[in-house]
């Protein structure tokens, strides 16, 4: 594959609030990424990890701080296309084929017809979804939509990565055998991933970073650095350093998130 | 305080129908435009013109216009109404039957949509004299036209009705299974409280149909009571006073707005839906 | 193959047996009670005069079909146009979805009439004018609700890909509208023949199905009239059934949500 050209996220002094009731979503978030990091952010609810995940990606404006993405504001990285999103939910489109749908960036990019044709059979082979490109969405299972979802969001091979707790929805054995698929992918490319999640034996198994958030106001209460060893495969998850790094985790959600079931506020 | 905007908002819009309407008027008298129709104090009376009407009396020694239509507007109301309630209960009834048996939905339902396509209007004097007969005297006439209106609110009342019922949550479902519930405790417990949005939107629906079918009805049965006949009447000497036609189709399109509002707030009050989430 | 065949062949058979039973019934019993030929003449004889009536019944109904069809299109293009146009403009939306609603609750009907004093009573246009009307709204009120259906993570997946709001429309928003704006046209579909036929009964061409019915069951030749609402009838669904063919071509994907 082609080299990505590698992105620094830089986040400083981010606050964000929402109007109405005065809610603290983001408060002083300074952050940066190192270019071919693999950050995970993990927090209970309301800690403000996917409002975070959207203020790099420009979706929501903070009310004070900067993002720089690639050196240039946030704004300017999604108007060139700096990144690709993964959400929770495939967010496929009912009324396209697998396959028009994974080409939907490159359409609105602007490439002619081979040239996407030739990029969305790559990008199937990579998620191994080959051979299901005439299928709609609503065949497939929920693995498979997820990953015509991530293949969709490499297919112009972004510097950056975004996903907000893309394997939230599957079942474990699938959330893990697509772990190891994102990883290699990601070693592949080369690019900077941001991770939300739920789960910390995820985040430790697939980071080089993990960011730990607590709620109210939304803030970082920490960051573990993970020195698992790469390439990981299926024996990191029983190797004895990776429990001491899920412990860690742990403790300082614990520590700092102060409940372990946070009181859910009502809408 | 919503209700005073609420009121307030409507007068406007009120107020900007008129001015249209009388914008309208006085651009295309004054071009002399023929395209769609000529413009003129027949085709298009000035709406003074039209509300100074409902305070004349149409004919030497009779009431005001206004009270004319009131009471007409009444007789045709109760029309509607039995008309709505009848074919409400039938839809309805009909859409708890079906729900059961896949077998008799197929049989049945394309008839049932069939039978929209019919002109109520063709097949009115035929219901008329049909029903009439069968019909106590005093509630003969009338009582024919409310089956006509009820012609025209069953469909759509069972339709929603069957599709309410069968959105019923299938985990709903399943939990009644293991209480070994009988199918019409089913039906009343889990399904029918899931059909209530669709019900009620199809009842908001119906309560146009039910006047319109109502309208229609006492067109050909001759009956003068009610604003079917006003229409028939005006429309025949409307050359010579267009005002009253007008009047009669304000009042007809008052007495649908009226029976969708009771509609609308009957829902309010019965169906407690969690609130729609933000688009 | 067959196996679909023979699947969509039993799904038919249910309604197949109840047209057998009830056609059957309606024969028998017409004979059996003497009910009165006025009321509801045999199915055979109806079926009869269909057939020797056609020279009259036919184009009739092929003119009132024209109103109908010309209504149809003409509202419904209008109901598309003005809900994308209030779709674009969501502050003109707000406001105008009430008065749209109370608009529908209007018995058009009642301005048939008037619609025959603008455009001279014996020419179509004051039918397909009713027709129109009568199409306009639920196509607008549908299609409105289907451009502003689109899920909020599709759009917000548009502009991670900093989308024009054109693009918007074109990619997601059309899409997900097809499928309400299908609903709308089978509705409208049947209000359009039978606005045609009771715009009619104010006073039409003689060439007009609706006005021969009337005559017909007025010189009591009810049999001819009941074989015009057959007619009128058929015309109806065959409208009806264009509908649904065309909306198997365009929306070949299973709705997520949409049904009306």
């Amino acid at each position: 594959m082609s080299t990505t050209q590698q992105s620094v996220v830089s986040i400083e002094g981010v606050t964000k609030t929402f109007p109405h009731g005065n809610v603290t979503a983001l408060q002083d978030i300074d952050l940066k990424l190192e270019p071919g990091e693999f950050v995970s952010l993990i927090g209970p609810s309301g800690c403000g990890k996917s409002t975070l995940l959207r203020v790099i990606g420009d979706l929501i404006q903070p009310t004070t701080g900067t993002v720089t993405v690639n050196g240039k504001p946030a704004h300017k990285a999604r108007v060139d296309h700096d990144y690709g999103i993964v959400f929770q939910d495939a967010v496929l489109f009912d009324w396209r084929t697998v396959a028009r749908n994974i080409a939907l960036p490159l359409e609105m990019l602007g490439w002619d017809r081979e040239r996407r044709n030739a990029r969305v059979a790559e990008m199937m082979e990579l998620v191994e979804l080959k051979g299901f490109g005439d299928h709609h969405p609503w065949q497939l299972s929920g693995g498979m939509q997820q990953r015509a979802s991530i293949a969709r969001a490499l297919a112009f091979e972004p510097a950056l990565l975004l996903m907000d707790e893309p394997f939230g929805a599957l079942d474990e054995m699938t959330r893990e055998r697509l772990n190891l698929e994102l990883l290699s992918i990601w070693e592949r490319l080369a690019s900077t991933v941001v991770f939300v999640t739920h789960s910390i034996s995820e985040a430790v198994f697939l980071s080089t970073r993990v960011v730990v958030m607590s709620p109210r106001p939304g803030r970082i209460a920490g960051v573990v650095e993970i020195d698992l060893p790469s390439p990981r495969g299926v024996e990191t998850r029983e190797a004895p350093r990776f429990f001491e790094l899920v412990t860690e985790v742990r403790e300082l959600l614990r520590k700092r998130g102060e409940h372990l079931f946070p009181e859910e506020e009502p809408l | 305080m919503r209700a005073a905007a609420r009121a307030g908002a409507v007068a406007l819009v009120v107020l900007v129908l008129v001015g249209l309407w009388e914008l309208y008027r006085w651009i295309w008298t004054s071009a002399g435009w023929t395209w769609p129709f000529v413009v003129d104090a027949t085709s298009m009376p000035h709406v003074w013109t039209i509300l100074k009407a409902f305070g004349q009396p149409t004919q030497v020694n009779q009431p005001a216009l206004g009270t004319l239509l009131f009471h007409k507007a009444l007789f045709t109301m109760k029309e509607s109404a039995v008309g709505f309630a009848i074919g409400a209960v039938v839809g309805f009834t009909l859409g708890c039957l079906l729900v059961h048996s896949r077998l008799l939905q197929r049989g049945f339902l394309p008839y049932l949509v069939a039978s929209q396509t019919i002109p109520i209007l063709a097949i009115a004097p035929m219901v008329v004299v049909w029903v009439n007969p069968k019909l106590p005297p005093s509630l003969q006439g009338w009582g024919a036209v409310a089956v006509i209106a009820s012609y025209l609110t069953f469909f759509p009342v069972l339709i929603n009705t069957l599709r309410g019922l069968q959105s019923a949550d299938a985990r709903a479902l399943e939990l009644m299974r293991t209480y070994a519930a009988g199918r019409w405790s089913v039906l009343w417990k889990v399904r029918v409280p899931a059909s209530l949005p669709f019900v009620f939107a199809a009842l908001k629906l119906a309560a146009t149909a039910s006047v319109v079918g109502a309208i229609i009805g006492e067109l050909p049965s001759g009956l003068q009571s009610g604003l079917g006949g006003a229409i028939i009447n005006f429309n025949q000497y409307y050359s010579l006073e267009p005002q009253e036609l007008w009047a009669t189709n304000i009042v007809a399109a008052l007495v649908g707005i009226i029976f969708f509002v009771i509609v609308v707030a009957a829902e309010k009050a019965i169906v407690r839906r969690p609130p729609e989430t933000a688009r | 193959m067959t196996a679909r065949l023979t699947r969509k062949a039993g799904e038919w058979a249910p309604a197949l047996a109840v047209f057998v039973l009830v056609i059957g019934a309606w024969e028998g019993g017409i004979a059996l009670f003497h009910v009165q030929q006025f009321l509801l003449p045999r199915p055979s004889d109806i079926v009869r005069a269909f057939f020797t009536e056609r020279h009259t019944l036919w184009p009739a109904g092929w003119y009132t079909f024209k109103e109908a069809l010309g209504g149809f299109a003409a509202g419904s293009t209008l109901g598309i146009i003005a809900a994308t146009f209030v779709g674009r403009f969501k502050s003109a939306g707000t406001a105008f979805m009430p008065i749209a609603i109370a608009a529908n609750a209007v018995p058009i009907i009642a301005f048939a009439p008037i619609f025959d004093v603008w455009f001279n009573p014996l020419s179509p246009v004051s039918k397909m004018a009713i027709a129109a009307v009568l199409c306009f709204l639920p196509v607008m009120v549908n299609t409105l609700r289907g451009l502003q259906s689109a899920s909020p993570r599709q759009i917000e997946l548009m502009r991670s890909y900093a989308a024009s709001e054109l693009e918007i429309w074109r990619r997601v928003r059309v899409p997900t509208a097809l499928p309400y704006v299908f609903t709308a046209l089978k509705v409208a579909s049947v209000l359009a023949m039978i606005g045609a036929i009771v715009g009619e009964y104010f006073g039409g061409a003689f060439t007009a199905l609706g006005v021969l019915i009337n005559s017909d069951a007025q010189i009591f030749h009810f049999v001819t009239a009941w074989a015009g609402i057959l007619l009128a009838s058929m015309l109806g669904l065959s409208l009806y059934g264009s509908v649904v063919l065309v909306e198997r071509l365009v929306v070949r994907w299973t709705p997520a949500a949409g049904e009306a």
